[in-house]
């Protein structure tokens, strides 16, 4: 308004200002982008999330394509996905960039959230950005999964009956909500057409809308860094942390190069490698759906095994279904089991950097036996290792507060 | 810019840890490697040629035009038209079996399976060695079983090309008493056309057919692959030279 | 030039060359997800030529196809509608089948056809796309000598789809392109060239 007043009469001002007065576009620009100060010492572990940002587009882009292909029915859907890799003028590329897109996620989704582990980012006062990204990991496990029904193939089929009959475990409700998620008696025509609607409207709107708040709450308390030190403790004259940059040009052309790298490992699977093994695209998912046949060996896609193998290990249906949603939803509460005096793992003690590299460990070990068949020592395995996972969170509160720390520097530590 | 190659390798050390499990997950029975070569047109050819002769009678490929064959085995329409099509006028036509899938159903208890993606589904092995695959058997309302897939439907069509063999199997008794029955190898019964490196060589273009069949853009997207990593290398380039220029003042 | 001057043009060189780079991948990122919405293989093969047998069809008699989802009449014309063809094209606002896209070459004469007797042509008013209807009928006291009107805002076209003046159509109905196969056989879509 002040502006507006001030320049009345003026003949000059430009489209710029004709926004500006109307709409806070360049005032936004700054907050976010040209003036947002983040620290200079960003290490590799913080290009995940812009990476996570391009998976996000590179999915909506891909997905609104296919959707204009795709026909969500039992009786069409299998041919319609061949309809695109084979009839659709360059359909191949674009399924296969939503199908390699969608491991892709969940890899980036994941180093970003052990990024948070590493340097603590959920620590105070950065819990509520935590949270809502754990929100968003939970929309996109559901997304992933109501997309992974679509194709209607044979994993599809059984995967999603596997994961439905999980809520049957629910005591009183169980069976009674299981039908509501199919719509059916079975999974049917009806389920598909309903995961369908979840996978391409709400649950991306969600995620989207999901995005927009986790960023204006990192923005508002400003990002982390290696060290976990506040740069915004330390600042010059003029307001501004001596140990920020501003976003852009810095951190922007630094991510540049970091998405290019992406794009590169991202297009050599899509282009040679579309299947990864059978990892990205199961085999058996060639195979359209047969109600009557279970494939010999059925897993989740690689993304959901950790959770799965944990699932597995456990001999009761409902303890099963609890331990599994615990696993879930445990890394929601890391902000407060996390007694640490520091953030950083570099000014931590042995023992959690000992815990953590257990628990790495452990990931990666339940993320495999997931995949294996759960008989003999896959399911001791699974067994010992879900006990791992679990002795990480639970019993946080004890090893992080009687963990030897380090002192914290006062600047972040940079070497140009 | 070893940072950035810090990401590579993080994101890589993701996909070896799929890839590991992939390893992991497969074994079973031992089976020949098919050795199937994508890139030789001629075992293309041949392939098609074979699989329009003997599969594609019971067999649909449903999603697989044969302009897309046309287009990709280097033929001319009239080449397609005279060798390949029997039951289909059009080249922009996809594959149907010439047999009902209702007679079908009939007379051998289930629909042949369509085509177009079994080598995806299964894998080139396993559709090689089940080709290969076929023994007498009494106990069999067609006369024969198969190694790979028992008890499988399907009669031994090529019978007359490679002619009939019979498997032997070993029995051995765990210590728990339950028997383990493993194959010792099979012996020819009545020879056919073909003597087995032949057969052999027929099988395989024919599963290399089908292996084309299954995703035709393959050879397609692996030369536009490369096209696509050197513009990113080149861009790589440019903007890593661009972050270190912007960096400079960076202290 | 200072050191300062150098960096600067440096800088300004690779901002402006890493742009450029950019844009051309996204430019090219771009042409998949365009051609992704032309005809796909099965739309091209559900759109293929339409074979049309004429030997039942009487003079005077017309028949309606579908080629590429697009109503095609056939008619067979008498030798009186014929005669008529030269006797309206005063009224006509392109007799001679000026507008080049409205036809091809080989129907670019005074009867609109390969064969004066048939005349094959899109059933779709050039205004707005509806169906025009048939209205063979002579009546010299409306001055109409036969032909086809469309009902939605009452373009009229004569035996030869050739647009009447002072209708809201402005131009002759399309003859799409077809061939004969055999004296009683049109094909339509196609016009030379193998099957």
């Amino acid at each position: 308004m002040a502006r507006i007043e001030a320049e009345v009469g003026k003949p000059q001002g430009g489209f710029v200002t004709w926004i500006d007065d109307r709409f806070p576009m360049t005032s936004t620009l700054k907050y976010h982008v040209t003036e947002y100060y983040a620290s200079k010492n960003f290490n590799i572990w913080y290009v995940f999330g812009v990476l996570a940002f391009v998976v996000l587009a590179i999915q909506l882009l891909t997905g609104i394509f296919l959707t204009m292909n795709y026909k969500p029915s039992a009786a069409d859907a299998f041919a319609s996905v061949e309809y695109i890799m084979r009839d659709v003028e360059w359909g191949w590329l674009i399924r296969y960039m939503h199908s390699t897109g969608a491991s892709f996620f969940f890899i980036v989704v994941y180093l970003h959230m052990y990024r948070a582990m590493l340097y603590g980012s959920y620590k105070k006062p950065r819990e509520l950005i935590w949270l809502i990204g754990m929100l968003i990991f939970l929309v996109l496990m559901a997304e992933a999964f109501a997309g992974y029904l679509l194709p209607w193939g044979q994993m599809s089929y059984w995967g999603a009956q596997v994961i439905i009959s999980l809520f049957g475990a629910i005591p009183w409700v169980g069976d009674a909500l299981v039908e509501i998620i199919r719509g059916d008696y079975s999974i049917s025509d009806i389920t598909l057409n309903r995961f369908f609607a979840l996978h391409v409207v709400l649950l991306p709107l969600a995620l989207i809308a999901l995005v927009f708040v986790h960023i204006v709450a990192l923005h508002e308390v400003g990002s982390n860094n290696p060290d976990g030190i506040e740069i915004k403790k330390n600042k010059d004259a003029s307001g501004k942390p001596l140990d920020g940059i501003a976003f852009h040009p810095y951190h922007t052309s630094k991510d540049l190069v970091a998405i290019i790298v992406f794009l590169m490992i991202f297009s050599a699977v899509v282009f040679f490698a579309p299947d990864m093994g059978g990892y990205f695209l199961e085999h058996a998912n060639f195979e359209p759906a047969n109600l009557t046949a279970t494939p010999e060996h059925i897993a989740p896609v690689w993304y959901f095994t950790p959770f799965y193998a944990i699932l597995r290990a456990v001999p009761d249906k409902l303890w099963g279904f609890i331990l599994f949603v615990t696993a879930v939803l445990l890394p929601v509460f890391l902000p407060w089991l996390d007694r640490s005096r520091v953030r950083s793992i570099r000014y931590r003690g042995w023992i959690y950097k000992s815990a953590l590299a257990v628990f790495t460990v452990t990931f990666f070990m339940l993320g495999w036996l997931g995949t294996m068949p759960a008989d003999g020592l896959y399911v001791l395995m699974a067994r010992i290792f879900s006990v791992l996972y679990f002795a990480f969170f639970l019993l946080m509160p004890y090893y992080t507060a009687i963990d030897k720390t380090k002192p914290v520097p006062e600047r972040v530590v940079y070497h140009g | 810019m070893d940072k950035f190659k810090k990401v590579a390798a993080l994101m890589l050390l993701g996909m070896c840890f799929s890839a590991a499990a992939a390893m992991a997950a497969g074994g079973g029975m031992h089976m020949e490697k098919a050795d199937i070569d994508p890139g030789n047109v001629s075992s293309l050819q041949r392939g098609a040629r074979n699989f329009m002769n003997y599969c594609a009678g019971c067999h649909s490929a449903q999603y697989v035009r044969y302009k897309t064959i046309g287009k990709d085995l280097d033929l001319s329409e009239e080449q397609l038209i005279d060798n390949l099509m029997f039951n289909a006028d059009k080249t922009y036509e996809t594959i149907q079996a010439s047999m009902p899938s209702a007679d079908a159903g009939r007379w051998y208890g289930v629909t042949p399976p369509d085509l177009s993606l079994m080598v995806r589904a299964k894998g080139a092995d396993y559709v090689f060695n089940f080709l290969k695959g076929f023994y007498v058997s009494k106990d069999s309302p067609t006369g024969v079983n198969n190694l790979v897939l028992a008890g499988t439907s399907m009669p031994h069509v090529l019978w007359e090309l490679q002619g009939y063999q019979t498997a032997s199997f070993s029995t051995h008794e765990n210590k728990d008493g339950s028997v383990t029955t493993t194959f010792e190898g099979f012996e020819t019964l009545s020879a056919g056309s073909m003597d087995a490196e032949d057969y052999g060589e027929f099988v395989r273009d024919t599963v290399n057919f089908l292996a084309f069949i299954s995703e035709p853009i393959r050879s397609d997207r692996r030369k536009l692959g490369v096209w696509v990593l050197m513009f990113l290398i080149f861009f790589y380039i440019l903007a890593s030279m661009l972050k270190k220029q912007i960096w400079k003042d960076v202290k | 030039m200072t050191e300062d001057d150098l960096d600067r043009n440096r800088r300004h060189f690779l901002t402006v060359a890493t742009l450029v780079t950019g844009a051309a991948g996204a430019g090219m990122a771009a042409i998949p997800f365009i051609a992704s919405l032309k005809p796909s293989a099965r739309a091209q093969a559900l759109g293929a030529p339409v074979e049309v047998p004429v030997s039942t069809l009487q003079p005077g008699e017309m028949i309606r196809v579908l080629w590429r989802g697009k109503l095609v009449f056939v008619l067979r014309r008498t030798s009186e509608m014929l005669e008529k063809l030269p006797m309206v094209e005063s009224e006509l606002r392109d007799p001679n089948s000026e507008v080049l896209e409205q036809q091809p070459e080989y129907a670019r004469n005074a009867t609109r056809s390969i064969r004066p007797q048939y005349l094959v042509i899109e059933g779709s008013c050039t205004h707005l796309g509806c169906a025009p209807l048939q209205d063979f009928e002579v009546r010299p006291a409306e001055g109409w000598e036969g032909g086809f009107f469309c009902p939605c805002h009452g373009s009229k076209f004569d035996l030869a789809g050739r647009v009447y003046k002072g209708v809201p159509a402005p131009t002759n109905l399309r003859v799409p392109p077809y061939r004969f196969v055999r004296d009683d056989l049109i094909l339509i879509g196609q016009d030379s060239g193998a099957a």
